[in-house]
């Protein structure tokens, strides 16, 4: 029986452990896509926003659906996403107070150095993408719903080729690969089947160059308005879920786009590049 | 809980029209798990079988070893295998990184150790009196070890049957050699783990369905089997 009693002591004080050091502190949960993380921004940014304000911000990273989805659902007090149709859907359909314009990066073709599909001089990104189409050569899809495939589904439109249900091509057999993976896993297997792959600028250069290990694929295609990749943050609506913390989700909404937040972001590089470029207006 | 039953509902009205997309993934699952489940059986058992009828020195550690490696993470075996079979690893040439293949080499691995432990049981709980009458009645040592077989064949069986529901229901080797290629390596818990991660819910509740319903029928014939041959015992 007394081991009992102790037992269950210890269970209780491991349950009531982070349940007090919540109410204490001040702790958000954002929900956020893949590149704000894999890129390092967020390992950078969230310290010196806690510096200035004191809140602690837990960090799940999903595709932008995904992250979307949890904002819908309540799982989390603010959301931090590129996809602007569906932000503006969100905001309208009222699951979120106001959508805040906070920076953009750009997205690239990633693609082997021998690159097999000539798309080096493609005049803009909507030929190249159908270059690879018309070569059949190995192409890594998101297929996760997240902003960057969102992109790659617009770019397949714009094509003209024909496309299945999930806007993918319809002639896909043997080198369209749909792996529904955050951005790294595409990255690592563009690499192994030396094919390409549509990725944000940020989680390229890290996988490029903020790591250990070597990675040999190379900018194949880059520049232009239809590789603009503009990010988002959205507190979750209070009237739909009163259980989120919509204070504190405003006060790190204004904070990256306040002087000071914008400074932060343009002032974090890898390599030399800066990785997001702070456009709030 | 609206979601769950609302998917639910969804989720039948998938299984029950024959979505093509929802049975690939099923039928890339099953096929993998099959061929895994054969390959480690073939070399398993054996193996199994070696080490419980003869007497040698280590046989205790190759048993120990064997319960050790039951515990083996499927994302270890999975990093190990990458390793090997990335372009970079020295298999690199065959080329199999994310093919259903890659799954395979990696969940054999995984449940090899499985069916060898459990063999080696099943075959140690035959009493040795069966191997001496077997003997004594003139049986040679293939005769005498099939007749040691026919009696250990559920303790076999079973040892089969729970790799397969193994293999059938792991993530970590599936994702990480197979990549969850839609059409090509997406199995049942990888697709339901996108799903999830797309913030989608009525395919991964389908998947779900399936993948109870395929344990369910596993042992339902396990027991039926068990039932029909194994009530004389």
């Amino acid at each position: 029986m007394n081991r009992l009693t102790l037992i269950l002591c210890v269970l209780a004080l491991l349950a009531i452990g982070p349940l007090s050091v919540q109410a204490q502190d001040k702790v958000i949960t954002m929900s956020t896509t893949t590149s704000t993380e894999a890129s390092g921004l967020l390992d950078y940014l969230l310290p010196e926003f806690k510096k200035d304000t004191g809140i602690t911000v837990r960090v799940m990273s999903k595709g932008t659906g995904a992250a979307l989805r949890d904002g819908m659902d309540g799982n989390a007090d603010v959301v931090f996403v590129h996809d602007v149709a569906r932000e503006h859907q969100f905001v309208e359909e009222g699951y979120g107070t106001k959508r805040y314009y906070v920076m953009y990066n750009d997205f690239i073709i990633v693609g082997p150095d021998s690159d097999p599909a000539g798309i080096n001089d493609a005049p803009d990104a909507v030929s190249a993408m159908k270059l690879i189409a018309e070569a059949r050569k190995p192409f890594v899809s998101r297929g996760d719903d997240s902003g960057t495939h969102a992109r790659e589904k617009q770019l397949w439109e714009a094509t003209g080729l024909a496309l299945a249900d999930v806007k993918s091509p319809v002639d896909a057999a043997g080198w369209y690969f749909s792996i529904g993976q955050g951005m790294g896993p595409a990255l690592l297997m563009a690499e192994e089947m030396q094919g390409y792959v549509l990725s944000d600028r940020g989680t390229y250069l890290q996988y490029k160059y903020g790591r250990q290990e070597t990675y040999d694929l190379g900018i194949a295609y880059e520049g232009g308005d239809m590789l603009q990749n503009p990010y988002g943050v959205i507190p979750v609506n209070p009237e739909k879920h009163p259980h989120v913390k919509y204070d504190l989700a405003r006060t790190l909404a204004e904070w990256l786009v306040s002087d000071r937040g914008q400074e932060v972001i343009g002032s974090y590089q890898l390599q030399d590049q800066p990785l997001f470029f702070p456009d709030a207006k | 809980m609206d979601f769950l039953i609302q998917s639910l509902g969804e989720a039948f009205h998938m299984l029950w029209s024959l979505d093509p997309e929802l049975y690939y993934i099923v039928y890339v699952s099953l096929y993998v798990s099959f061929f895994s489940t054969i390959i480690a059986s073939i070399m398993g058992v054996p193996l199994g079988f070696f080490i419980a009828v003869n007497e040698f020195r280590g046989k205790r550690a190759v048993i120990t070893v064997l319960n050790t490696l039951l515990a083996l993470p499927t994302v270890v075996i999975g990093l190990f295998v990458y390793a090997f079979l990335s372009r970079r690893g020295l298999l690199g040439f065959w080329g199999i990184l994310y093919t259903p293949a890659a799954i395979i080499i990696g969940q054999v691995i995984l449940i090899l150790p499985w069916v060898a432990t459990f063999t080696v049981s099943a075959v140690s709980r035959i009493d040795d009196r069966y191997r001496r009458t077997a003997m004594t009645l003139g049986a040679n040592a293939i005769q005498t070890s099939l007749a040691i077989a026919r009696e250990a064949r559920f303790g076999i069986l079973a040892a089969i049957i729970a790799a397969f529901g193994r293999v059938i229901a792991e993530i970590g080797i599936a994702m990480m050699l197979g990549g969850n290629i839609k059409g090509f390596t997406r199995t049942m818990t990888t697709a339901m783990a996108l799903e999830h991660n797309k913030g989608e819910f009525v395919l991964a509740v389908a998947l779900g369905v399936v993948l109870l319903t395929v344990s369910l029928l596993m042992n339902i014939f396990l027991q039926l089997v068990q039932g029909r041959y194994g009530g004389n015992r």
